[in-house]
């Protein structure tokens, strides 16, 4: 990740080796001896030393090597450092496609809320919206290398760029969202004078603009998706089919959990099934991102990213889970939106993290792209049909043995 | 480059870069050329694109290597082995290209009787004086000339006066009339014979056992050079300092010679040496020197006794009955004289020849620093772009020596260390030099850079290229040209009217150069033009070195630059791209001579003046216009028929026969065997390098006995086999550069494009070594020899591989000497582990083998540094006397202790004449330095060290059960008094 | 002007296909690793000419390779391989000329593997340690011993001949011999330390400049939100620093790694082929400062030829592994306008052995988006509906 100045296109380090101690030094945070190449490089050294026992898995490990870290694949490689640049982006992003999420499961809910005149939820949950898609924008501005630049994405609308399209769908989306949680304030307006009128049309605009933002939420929880799928990042970009259901799943659960968590239980009747249905989505899209393909997996299932996808199927198991049981305590049901709530965010920032490990080994880049020549030689020369990648996950499993 | 110089005439690269394209084999040996020289390299491609072999011979694995077709790796200072078995194969196969040999070299000459060869004499040649350390050449020359052999080289003044140096454009002179000759080379005294013998004992077997290279690998080399030689094909060789920084430098490029006259590759397309240079414009500071033995065009030095006036001078300089165009030395040294002092010289005051400085010994740099250290006989400095306390051997010598003077001007780009020693040195640090003591006064002055100053580069094919001023100096940053301009006119004013008789010199010079700009800068224009010189009645500028006359009506700044600006042209300002004229691009810049780019190129053609072969024309006799024509220059009499045969009594260019390609030499043959112009020996020789962990096997005799040593307590020599101790520096130390950086650091480690690229001092062991010392990859270590210990960082690589000599593995660690205090990268100055044995001809350093060792870690700090040296010198039992053995017999038969040896022959503080300095210097106590300011130096006494102790002793010692090293463990003792 | 062809496939003229009208050929680079003698002259000009700020002065130990890829602050990086192999441009003029190792067997052997390390794998089993050189296996399949150590390893110190077991064991037997001491360049097992080496140099040291791919399908370019990296009229990909706004998508994009935000600035960077000096019709600094026409600057056409040319003579000379990487229109980049003359696998120097751009799957990317979208909307009716 990015707590490192990005010297020499290499991001992160573990164990930096004292290196030469210059009385210059480039960029403002570079220390000396932890130029983060030279702490990879003495990194890959320490691996390399032949010294390193401990944690050796058996005598798969490729011994001595840099990529000792992490099971053998047959390849060869460039100093074992990355072919790939580690994405810059920082959590922001994993928090902006949570509450993105969230924004979007809430309106949605909202707005059949506000069909069945379930007021508290509807005005809970068009809150909700607002603040999550107040808080989108901040993360989203809040990455840019140059925040102040952010209205050159509006200077363009671009279908081949993921994000661009994003840009647009939160800005149509946004003001209704809002409109929405505004006309939930409506009804505080002192009764006379200038307000009437505002009184007045505030029920049927909030209405009209609760509508609308439900019909635009569905694109904002699943377009964060293709933004992660439409990169070179090989967890990222393989399971492009899988990750909007993840994700739209997620959301959907998201939402719920906060239907769940803000409407009395008469009215959370809506929240409880979503809850359900969403995190029966998020499960199945998750197992086969996690599962589906091959080496490009494996990054879903090792540190901290595994860690958190074990916890956040935990989470929301349970939180499906006190859905269907939850229908008569106030506070169970409360409880489950809660595990809901986190079980979605440690998905989000688990799926991000994964992609940013796939990255910085280049094993996920090498031995896949060799298979696909492979195919290719053997298929001579066809075209490379997304069909392809059906056949890969048992070739990795070989590989990765 | 007398190595050059001796063989062929002249001391500069006999082709030019392009001509490498022509080449079926090239031989790179003593070269990291693409490393060194990477935009020269091209043509090296080029060759290789058209099917030519490349090979590269060398210690360690470069990114030349990486190239070349194959590499061989080689023990360093190992050369002349390797090259002489070649050679002893073209000998005795008869593979040399015969017709070629006969004509142009002297291998049909008939030596005196009197020559003893190293068959006869075990490794000496015959004329050798172990008290002086030099040769009486007498015996060495052509038969019924023995009288004519150079009284110069008769006293360690030979190595003095660097005769050899003055061989830079022109070989050594001998009278051609009386030569004998025996067409038929079986006379047992031809030069062909001699030759013959002397290399029989260098075989491919030799060739494994010293130089470390298998049988068959040699046999590849062997085959593919002379293969690719003779009537259809041409081989190079290239070389650079990994041959000249040595103590035997000269002979290895001897015998590349003798090679490339046997194989017919000289003065023919794809053949020749390419001889690179250093640095930029090296060359030129060679042709107009700063060298303290020369003067422009390599005219000698005058010396103060030899030369009382002009005409002996100039005498001494042609010889008497000389041929070729040193024949002409009066014309070029009035002209020098008339362009000094204009007007004022005249024939009456023999052209103020006196007025001349002279030279009395060796005032070489390195004989300056000993001075410098020992007090009292230097007291100012001027460095101009250099920087000795890191590219000069034993760096702290250098600095010791330098904070020893009252005044020291720096003139360079950056504060280099050289200006900053006084603050920042290690020396600072082992309290050696005290900032606030150190006596010298140093002044910094901005220079300009080459971009902004005009004038020429003279780079290492000889050619001149003109150099546009791009844009103004920064503040008071101002070229050399200003700075030594205004210096003397205002020394000039400041001296207005005196009467002393030492001024005069000052006022008699022409020093009137038209300047321009507000900051008066001279007009390098003109300078341009004196030089190429004028015809004084006309004031024409002259067309070449042809019209220069001894009358002193013309005048010329350095004769082999004349023609520079004929026709009132600046020749070096011609850029036509090499892509709209021929390969050899002659509208491109100017060379020298005359613009010839392929010197000796009349050899290019047969006797008669045809092509040897259609396919390696270059020069060709024109029946019809009668003269000579091509693709280059002639280096020849345009007009002088293949035909031609001097006239009786015939001398200087006229005596030149039609069939003398040579034409700077004094016979007009390319010289097989050197009766003159180089001090060590007419053949070359493998001698072991000044400290070698092996004993030399091809001779008894150890090292080159005419070898300089400085002997001074801060330039120790470790011991080589037989002197006891060697065993304590195990390892091969090699230093050299890298593409990345330049020479001394000041133009590159001060700069972050570059500094980013090799960014700190490392050195590359061969993975056995890490191996056996522990040493890590990236991690730390340290270099050690008696001088100095050096750290740091490790590159592990497979590029250097341990050699197997005699038996024996050997390890060679290779390490930059780029680095240094000063700049954004800094390390330690890998040269100051180097030691001042120098060789005898050109005082050249030997920075290309040195014995050491190596530790894993970091180097102790301050006066532990110092601890840690002293503790090896003691374990190696390291004098002022080991390493300074002369004759290897002698010591064996114990007539003649190292000690004994060295008082005789040592050069003590840069004079080898007063031989109580070597007393002085014998007996200097260790644990206190040289401290300036601090006159007195106290000392060890040499006979407590047993000094040179025999073999004799040692024996009874190992009897008596006493260790291997007595000399070592007395040392101990010693040294526990000392604390 | 999006035509089929917009996103991946054979493309003839990007830049028509970006809106240029009349655009001059499209311009590239093709850079000859075999002639290249890493003096890293192009990435001084680079930086010259282009003002990039300098990268961190720190010894890598990466052979002498101390930029360490490309990055925002280094558009030109020269790779440097270290190899005890005695193949490639070692090529042994006579045939005995590296001995005693059956060099010449061994490169046959090496072609004859086909160099696919997965089968070399499956056929010898698991034990193979991963970035074995295919030589070693191919010597030890044809007999003869090979001395080790490749791009992504190293030392197999003549397993050859020492054999049981892999490599890799006896790469850390003898780092245990060796008191636990590794040897030799990171990412690598130790060097060949072979057992009687004396004499005897079976290296190869290869030398690569790298640089921007200048895709046909360039992935930086089409997720680009801004707008701010454009496709010029000569065909090659730029950033305009006065628009970037520092998203860094394109960092992800590419499939090679090039492009990099700039950590003190918040922009990104990468090569621009000298886009200034190309609209005045000079050529970019690094071709004009390389000494031996590594880097050749031209048409890209014309350069693909003289590429197959080259490649072509190399193989007559026996070179037999040299091969073109980024010259096929019909790759997943739809080919290179920057390209190389490789001695090794991609992989070898740091380059993908297959990059696609992503953008080829964005249309399957959002069809699968709208199902997902629908299927949202599908759930939440069903969950109004069937609320309990």
């Amino acid at each position: 990740m990015s707590e490192q100045p990005q010297l020499k296109g290499f991001q992160g380090h573990e164990d930096p080796r004292p290196s030469q101690a210059t009385p210059h030094q480039p960029g403002s945070a570079h220390e000396p001896g932890t130029d983060p190449v030279g702490g990879q490089a003495a990194r890959m050294w320490n691996a390399g030393m032949g010294r390193r026992s401990g944690g050796a898995k058996g005598g798969k490990r490729r011994r001595g090597d840099v990529n000792a870290v992490v099971p053998d694949a047959e390849f060869r490689s460039y100093y074992g450092r990355a072919v790939l640049k580690p994405p810059v982006w920082t959590h922001e992003i994993a928090y902006y496609l949570f509450t993105g999420g969230l924004a979007a499961g809430s309106s949605m809910l909202g707005a059949v809320a506000a069909l069945r005149g379930d007021v508290a939820a509807r005005r809970g949950l068009r809150l909700t919206a607002l603040g999550a898609v107040g808080a989108s924008a901040y993360f989203l501005i809040a990455d840019l290398g140059r925040p102040e630049r952010f209205y050159n994405m509006l200077r363009v609308a671009k279908p081949t760029s993921p994000m661009s399209v994003g840009t647009w769908i939160l800005s149509a989306y946004g003001p209704l969202a809002g409109a929405a949680a505004v006309s939930e304030v409506a009804p505080l307006l002192p009764r006379r004078g200038v307000f009437r009128p505002v009184r007045w049309v505030a029920g049927p605009a909030g209405a009209v603009a609760g509508a609308g933002a439900a019909l635009t939420a569905p694109l904002l929880a699943t377009y964060t998706a293709v933004l992660f799928a439409d990169t070179a990042v090989p967890s990222w970009h393989e399971p492009y089919r899988e990750l909007p259901f993840l994700f739209a799943g997620s959301a959907l659960a998201s939402g719920a959990g906060a239907g769940m968590l803000l409407a009395p239980l008469a009215q959370a009747g809506t929240a409880r099934s979503a809850a359900v249905i969403g995190a029966g989505v998020e499960l199945a899209a998750g197992h086969r991102v996690e599962n589906g393909h091959g080496l490009v997996s494996e990054p879903f299932h090792q540190g901290r990213p595994g860690r958190f996808l074990k916890a956040a199927r935990a989470l929301t198991v349970a939180g499906a889970a006190g859905a269907l049981l939850g229908r008569r305590s106030r506070l169970l049901s409360a409880a489950a939106g809660a595990s809901l709530l986190v079980g979605s965010l440690l998905t989000r920032v688990a799926v991000f993290e994964a992609g940013v490990a796939s990255t910085k080994d280049p094993k996920y880049v090498v031995v896949p792209q060799r298979e696909r020549l492979r195919d290719r030689g053997a298929l001579a020369h066809e075209e490379h049909r997304p069909e392809d990648e059906g056949a890969q996950p048992e070739r990795a499993q070989e590989i990765r043995t | 480059m007398p190595g050059l110089g001796a063989s062929f005439g002249r001391g500069g690269a006999t082709g030019d870069l392009q001509d490498l394209s022509n080449a079926d084999v090239i031989v790179i040996q003593g070269s990291n050329m693409a490393e060194c020289h990477p935009v020269g390299f091209q043509w090296v491609m080029e060759a290789k694109a058209r099917g030519a072999k490349v090979i590269h011979i060398d210690p360690r694995f470069t990114r030349t290597s990486a190239l070349a077709d194959t590499y061989v790796p080689i023990r360093s200072g190992t050369d002349i082995v390797f090259l002489g078995a070649i050679i002893n194969r073209v000998l005795t196969q008869e593979r040399d290209f015969r017709e070629y040999v006969l004509n142009y070299t002297n291998a049909s000459w008939i030596i005196s009787e009197d020559f003893r060869d190293t068959e006869d004499l075990d490794g000496l040649f015959s004329g050798f004086d172990p008290e002086t350390r030099s040769y009486d050449t007498d015996s060495w020359q052509y038969a019924g000339s023995e009288e004519h052999g150079d009284e110069e080289e008769e006293t360690e003044r030979s190595s003095d006066s660097e005769t050899g140096q003055s061989m830079g454009s022109g070989g050594a002179p001998v009278d051609h009339q009386d030569i004998q000759r025996d067409e038929t080379l079986q006379d047992p005294r031809t030069v062909w014979q001699i030759l013959k013998r002397h290399f029989a004992r260098y075989t491919p077997e030799m060739v494994a056992e010293v130089c470390g290279v298998p049988t068959d690998v040699f046999d590849d080399v062997a085959e593919a050079w002379i293969s690719n030689s003779g009537r259809e094909r041409t081989g190079a060789l290239v070389y650079s300092v990994g041959w000249t920084q040595r103590g035997t430098g000269v002979q290895y490029i001897r015998t590349g010679a003798i090679l490339q006259l046997l194989l017919g590759n000289m003065g023919r397309p794809g053949g020749g040496i390419m001889a690179l240079r250093g640095h930029a414009s090296i060359q030129g500071s060679t042709d107009i020197p700063t060298l303290y033995n020369l003067l422009p065009g390599y005219l000698q030095m005058p010396h103060a006794e030899r030369h009382p006036d002009l005409q002996t001078y100039v005498d001494s300089i042609k010889g008497k009955n000389q041929k070729g165009f040193w024949g002409n030395a009066d014309a070029y040294t009035v002209s020098l004289l008339k362009a000094y002092f204009g007007d004022a010289a005249t024939e009456e005051n023999d052209y103020l020849f006196d007025q001349l400085p002279r030279i009395n010994g060796d005032h070489g740099t390195y004989g300056q620093v000993m001075d410098m250290i020992a007090g009292g006989k230097i007291f100012g400095y001027f460095l101009l772009g250099q920087n000795p306390a890191v590219g000069s051997a034993n760096g702290r010598a250098q600095r010791l020596g330098m904070a020893n003077i009252d005044w020291l001007v720096v003139r360079d780009l950056v504060m280099i260390e050289s200006a900053t020693f006084w603050k920042d040195s290690p020396e600072v640090g082992t309290g050696e030099i005290v900032p606030e003591e150190c006596r010298t006064e140093v002044f910094f002055l901005p220079a300009a850079t080459h971009v902004e100053k005009e004038g020429t580069f003279t780079q290492t094919q000889r050619l001149l290229q003109w150099r546009e001023k791009a844009v103004e100096s920064p503040d008071d940053a101002r070229s050399e040209l200003w700075f030594f301009y205004h210096l003397g006119r205002r020394m000039r004013e400041k001296l207005a009217g005196s009467t002393d008789p030492r001024d005069r010199l000052l006022f008699d010079m022409t020093w009137d150069y038209p300047v321009h700009g507000e900051r008066d800068e001279p007009d390098a224009h003109a300078v341009l033009k004196e030089i190429n010189g004028y015809d004084v009645t006309t004031g024409e500028l002259l067309p070449g070195y042809t019209a220069l006359k001894a009358d002193g009506t013309t005048s010329s700044g350095c004769w082999i630059y004349s023609g520079v600006y004929a026709d009132g042209v600046n020749q070096a300002a011609r850029r036509k791209p090499g892509r709209e004229q021929s390969l050899h691009a002659p509208e491109w810049g100017w060379a020298w001579p005359m613009n010839r780019r392929v010197l000796y190129n009349r050899a290019s053609a047969d006797p008669d003046g045809k092509p040897w072969s259609e396919r390696k024309a270059l020069v060709w006799w024109d029946e019809d216009a009668g003269k000579w024509v091509g693709d280059d220059v002639p280096d020849f009499e345009a007009t002088k028929a293949p035909s031609y045969r001097p006239p009786e009594g015939a001398t200087g260019v006229e005596a030149l026969a039609g069939d003398d390609p040579f034409v700077m030499q004094s016979d007009g043959k390319g010289w097989l065997f050197a009766p003159k112009g180089v001090v060590d020996g007419p053949l070359p020789a493998h001698y072991e390098p000044g400290e070698s962990p092996f004993r030399n096997t091809v001779y008894t005799q150890q090292q080159n006995p005419a070898r300089v040593i400085y002997t001074n307590h801060l330039d120790e020599v470790h011991p080589s086999p037989p002197e006891p101790g060697s065993e304590v520096f195990p390892y091969v130390w090699v230093t050299s550069r890298l593409t990345e950086h330049h020479t001394a650091g000041g133009m590159s480690r001060f700069l972050p494009y570059l500094s980013e690229l090799q960014p700190a001092l490392f050195m590359e062991v061969s993975p056995e070594l890490a191996a056996e010392r522990g040493l890590e990859h990236l991690g730390w270590a340290h270099v050690v020899t008696a001088r100095a210990v050096v750290e740091a960082r490790v590159m592990v690589t497979d590029r250097l591989a341990p050699l197997k000599i005699q038996d024996r593995v050997v390890h060679q660690v290779w390490l930059p000497y780029h680095w240094g205090s000063g700049g954004l990268t800094t390390g330690d100055v890998v040269n100051d582990l180097a030691h001042m044995t120098v060789d005898p001809n050109v005082h050249i350093q030997e920075f290309k083998a040195g014995t050491c060792d190596v530790v894993p870690g970091r180097r102790p700090q301050g006066r532990a540094a110092l601890d840690l040296v002293d503790e090896y010198r003691l374990r190696g039992g390291v004098t002022m006397a080991t390493g300074s053995v002369a004759v290897t017999q002698q010591y064996l038969d114990g007539e003649m202790d190292r000690g004994e040896q060295a008082v005789a022959g040592g050069t003590a503080a840069g004079t080898g004449e007063d031989h109580s300095l070597i007393e002085k210097v014998l007996s200097v106590r260790h644990e206190i330095r040289s401290a300036p300011g601090r006159p007195e130096q106290h000392g060890v006494d040499g006979k407590q060290l047993v000094i040179g102790q025999g073999p004799r002793e040692r024996e009874r010692e190992q009897r008596e059960g006493g260790g291997p090293h007595g000399a070592g463990a007395e040392g101990d003792e010693q040294g526990r008094d000392g604390r | 002007m999006i035509s089929a062809n917009s996103l991946s496939g054979r493309l003839d003229d990007p830049a028509r296909d970006a809106g240029h009208v009349d655009a001059p050929p499209r311009k590239g680079f093709f850079t000859d690793t075999s002639v290249c003698i890493g003096c890293k002259a192009c990435e001084v000009a680079c930086k010259e000419w282009n003002a990039v700020p300098e990268d961190g002065i720190d010894l890598l130990g990466m052979s002498y390779d101390n930029t360490g890829g490309l990055g925002a602050d280094s558009w030109r990086a020269v790779a440097f391989v270290e190899q005890s192999r005695p193949v490639g441009n070692q090529t042994a003029p006579f045939t005995s000329a590296v001995t005693g190792r059956g060099s010449e067997r061994l490169q046959q052997g090496t072609v004859a593997a086909g160099l696919d390390v997965f089968e070399e794998a499956s056929r010898l089993g698991t034990g193979v340690p991963g970035g074995q050189p295919v030589a070693d296996v191919a010597a030890r399949e044809s007999g003869g011993c090979g001395s080790g150590g490749s791009g992504g390893c190293g030392c197999d110190g003549g397993a050859g001949a020492a054999a049981p077991g892999t490599v890799g064991e006896r790469g850390t037997a003898e780092a245990a011999d060796e008191g636990g001491q590794f040897l030799g360049m990171p990412g690598m097992l130790a060097p060949a330390a072979l057992p009687d080496r004396d004499g005897r140099q079976a290296v190869r040291w290869l030398m690569m400049s790298n640089v921007c791919k200048h895709c046909t399908h360039a992935a930086c370019l089409d997720v680009c939100p801004t707008g701010s990296l454009f496709r010029t009229e000569f065909g090659t990909v730029v950033v305009q620093e006065d628009i970037c706004n520092g998203c860094g998508y394109c960092v992800s994009a590419c499939p090679y790694g090039v492009i990099d935000k700039r950590e003190e600035d918040g922009r990104a960077w990468k090569c621009t082929l000298c886009y200034d000096r190309l609209r005045d019709d000079e050529t970019p600094a690094c071709a004009k400062a390389c000494p031996t026409e590594s880097i050749q600057y031209g048409d890209l056409d014309e350069l693909r030829e003289r590429a197959e040319r080259r490649r072509q003579q190399l193989h007559d000379v026996g070179v037999t592994e040299a091969r073109l990487y980024g010259h096929d229109p019909e790759d997943g980049v739809g080919g290179d306008g920057a390209f190389f003359l490789l001695l090794d696998e991609p992989e070898v120097y740091g380059l993908p052995p297959d990059p696609v751009v992503t953008t080829r799957d964005l249309p399957s990317m959002y069809k699968h988006m709208a199902v997902a979208a629908g299927a949202m909307v599908l759930g939440v009716v069903a969950a109004a509906v069937g609320r309990r």
